[in-house]
């Protein structure tokens, strides 16, 4: 009885949203690739990465020390100071007042907070949302919850959204960040439909997220480009903009300027900016650094010379 | 009980009074800069007939200047052949039957093959520069899809030549002889691989007349079979206009003619072999139904439509020139192409960020400018992307002319540029009807999730060809070829190589 009813239930959605063909979806991101960046439009690439990463640590050994070096990371990236600062930290709850001690509060790097037992979610709604009014409360600007994909794949999508909707309320005038966890979706159809949903309850200028980077696999080009489809959608038919955030497996200044390649071509210029497009990454910032000192001297410099070799920064 | 309950609880603002439509910005906000390609394409000043292994000077003496469409430039000079120059090919191609291609091996022949698709495939670059150069299409797709598909015939092919006891089960196969070809200008050398091919394999040799406007790659592909030491007068290129062509079709030595063409020019020739036992195929002009359903994946729906008509600018006989949407996404379907058309790029071929390059000839560029008249004429509304254009080359915007309806020209004719026509159906067996209502029969697409509709599709369309939630894709092991006025015979594949052999 139960199956039968999520099977219809999902079968009204995707009449809803429509489906996704995978081979067709991957077909087009591979056009991305073949997109070839040079020079000025390289250089604008690289810095505009810069100011959308979120800068994250998010592993159990994290410390105030830590935090506070990838503090210093996030607000000079480089000693040229043509290079922006990050957009965000990213770090668990308990270290977001360490970090607001580290940034001061004079600062235009936010503090995104992952909440809402990230990265499963498996906990008692009342402590998912005291959560994140503690990450409130102690200077998170921004919250990353992750969605129930248990309730999601039952088909329980009022539950979902209801539950959105909760940590909505609880962030206050933070921005929310609502991760899919697509590896758990698993497939595109699943992603569309969740991002609608997502959407449905969210705010002007929330994002949806593709992953926690805690499985095995997180943002993509087919992903990414499914949700961006489902954001222009969305926004073509509302009039609300939805930001997106994806997250984990961007290591690369390459891939990042492929991945900005897809948000020109789907969502277009207002979409190219850190209010609108963030990634979820930390070893791509010295990446971006890399390149970007490429442009300007012709030659790869060593790690040492971005604060690599180290565990932290 | 589970349920939907979006709507309820979302706190959506009310449609907020007085604001436009959201619209998405296109705009330079990140311009990209130039990247051209840059190998050397190794053109010659001046190129000769390919006669019997060797490269020698018509016998008119007499040269015509291909060009670059992109910018008008001359590239090189072609050579004139003379009715006595094609006797010359033929005859030299009777001889290298006679003597030793069609007496040799299969298993040498594919030797041969496979030296070729590997030659090709180490010059890929300067190959894919020079098809570029000489026909205007985007250097990404001379580099992605023709030239890695010219050499994955000749491998395919190579593949074939000692197994041919196995393509017609329980019968014995021979070659025809010498067969006589001639090829259009929209995929040069892959058009080249596609008709020598199967042809060598098979045992036959070859006179091959390439089009006017883009004879380049053929002559560059006759110096790999020199550096593959193909034996002289197995392929043989003649090159010039219609009235070589007529030579190449007329001439009394070979067993085959195959064409691949306009209709209008395969209709004058199938008049001009009437009463001769020559076999015969006939690749021809298309007018192809690109079929969605509102059950479709509809983004990847429109990117297979922008994929089917403007691949190559349009030149190409399988295009999806007729958009039949069903109703009820018809608005929806027509919004994202918009959207979609408007990220396309526009403009040098060379560019690797090019989507859309040049219009082959001035020619063409006036035949699709002119129809492009008609359609608007006949009150069909039109939508063209607001891209900027060169100066200089012939170039079209893509266009969509929407609201068509079946009588109208854009609607029947092949105009054989980035022009889509966009008509609309309400009913499965509407769609089968207007799809099948056409002269033509080469390709057709289906978009739908529903599968089972996707096979009762392809069972009724009468075309040669029929995608299913993709478009324009091709395979050496695939047979291609059409129905009704596209002409018949089939290119890839078992089936292809059949049309180049007798059964014994």
């Amino acid at each position: 009885m139960l199956a039968r009813s999520s099977r219809r239930s999902f079968q009204r959605l995707f009449d809803q949203v429509g489906p996704v063909d995978q081979i067709g979806i991957e077909e087009r991101v591979a056009k991305y690739g073949t997109r070839s960046i040079k020079k000025g439009a390289k250089l604008w690439g690289l810095k505009t990465a810069v100011s959308m990463v979120d800068l994250t640590t998010l592993e159990g050994k994290d410390t105030p020390g830590k935090v506070a070096s990838l503090c210093q990371k996030a607000l000079r990236p480089h000693d040229d100071p043509a290079v922006p600062q990050v957009a965000a930290v990213c770090v668990y709850p308990a270290m977001v007042r360490h970090a607001r001690r580290a940034l001061g509060s004079d600062t235009a790097v936010r503090i995104a907070s992952v909440a809402t037992a990230f990265p499963s979610g498996q906990a008692p709604l009342k402590t998912r949302l005291a959560e994140v009014k503690a990450a409130v409360a102690d200077g998170a600007d921004e919250i990353d919850m992750v969605i129930n994909r248990g309730a999601f794949l039952a088909g329980e999508f009022g539950l979902m959204q209801d539950e959105i909707a909760a940590v909505v309320a609880a962030c206050g005038s933070a921005t929310l960040k609502v991760i899919l966890e697509v590896s758990e979706l698993e497939t595109y159809d699943n992603i569309r439909a969740a991002s609608f949903l997502a959407m449905r309850v969210i705010r002007p200028g929330d994002f949806i997220k593709t992953s926690t980077g805690k499985t095995s696999l997180n943002a993509t080009l087919g992903n990414n480009q499914v949700m961006l489809e489902a954001i222009r959608d969305f926004y073509l038919d509302s009039g609300i903009p939805i930001a997106m955030k994806p997250a984990g497996g961007i290591r690369t200044a390459k891939q990042s300027l492929t991945f900005l390649i897809a948000v020109k071509e789907t969502l277009g210029d207002a979409w190219l900016n850190n209010a609108r497009y963030r990634f979820g990454a930390s070893s791509l910032l010295n990446d971006l650094l890399r390149q970007l000192e490429k442009e300007s001297t012709g030659a790869y410099q060593a790690p040492y010379y971005f604060s690599e070799a180290a565990e932290s920064y | 009980m589970p349920a939907l309950t979006a709507a309820k609880k979302s706190p959506r603002p009310a449609a907020r009074p007085g604001r436009s439509a959201p619209e998405l910005i296109f705009g330079d906000l990140w311009e990209f800069d130039p990247a051209p390609e840059t190998a050397d394409p190794k053109l010659k000043p001046r190129y000769d007939l390919f006669i019997n292994g060797q490269f020698v000077a018509p016998k008119g003496g007499k040269y015509f200047d291909s060009i670059n469409p992109a910018n008008e430039q001359k590239l090189a000079e072609i050579a004139l052949a003379t009715p006595a120059d094609v006797d010359a090919a033929y005859a030299a191609a009777q001889r290298a039957y006679d003597g030793v291609w069609g007496k040799m091996p299969g298993r040498e022949r594919a030797k041969y093959l496979f030296r070729i698709a590997r030659l090709l495939q180490d010059r890929a670059r300067e190959f894919a520069v020079a098809e570029t150069l000489d026909g205007g299409k985007p250097i990404k797709e001379s580099r992605d899809f023709d030239v890695p598909m010219a050499a994955a015939h000749f491998f395919y092919h190579a593949g074939w030549a000692d197994k041919l006891d196995y393509v017609a089960p329980g019968r014995s196969v021979a070659p025809l002889g010498v067969v006589g070809q001639v090829i259009p200008w929209n995929f040069p050398l892959l058009m080249c691989a596609w008709k020598i091919a199967p042809a060598l394999a098979m045992g036959n040799t070859v006179v091959l007349k390439p089009a006017e406007t883009t004879s380049i790659t053929a002559l560059k592909l006759a110096e790999i079979f020199q550096d593959a030491g193909l034996p002289p007068g197995v392929v043989n290129f003649v090159t010039g206009a219609g009235g070589v062509g007529a030579a190449v079709m007329n001439h009394p030595t070979p067993a085959k003619i195959a064409f691949t063409g306009s209709t209008e020019v395969g209709k004058i020739i199938m008049r001009g072999l009437a009463g001769t036992d020559k076999k015969m195929t006939m690749e021809l002009g298309g007018k192809a139904a690109n079929i969605v359903f509102d059950d479709a994946p509809l983004d990847q729906a429109v990117e297979g439509i922008v994929n089917g008509i403007f691949f190559n600018q349009g030149h190409v006989c399988c295009a999806g020139s007729r958009l039949l949407v069903q109703e009820s996404v018809a608005e929806k379907v027509l919004a994202k192409l918009k959207n979609r058309i408007r990220t396309l790029r526009v403009g040098d071929p060379m560019d690797k960020n090019t989507d859309i390059g040049a219009i082959n000839s001035r020619e063409q560029l006036d035949r699709i400018t002119k129809l492009v008249a008609a359609g608007v004429k006949e009150g069909n509304e039109m939508f063209q992307a607001a891209c900027k254009l060169p100066a200089k080359g012939f170039y079209f915007r893509p266009t969509i002319f929407s609201g068509v309806s079946m009588s109208s020209r854009v609607a029947r004719e092949e105009i054989f540029g980035p022009v889509l026509s966009v008509l609309t159906f309400r009913t499965v067996d509407e769609a089968i009807e207007k799809a099948n209502n056409t002269a033509y029969g080469l390709s057709a697409g289906v978009w739908t999730d529903k599968g089972s509709r996707i096979l009762k599709m392809s069972t009724e369309l009468k075309a040669g060809v029929v995608w299913a939630n993709t478009y324009n894709k091709f395979d050496p092991t695939s047979p291609f070829g059409g129905y009704k006025e596209s002409g018949f015979g089939r290119e890839g594949g078992r089936q292809g190589l059949l049309d180049y052999c007798k059964l014994v």
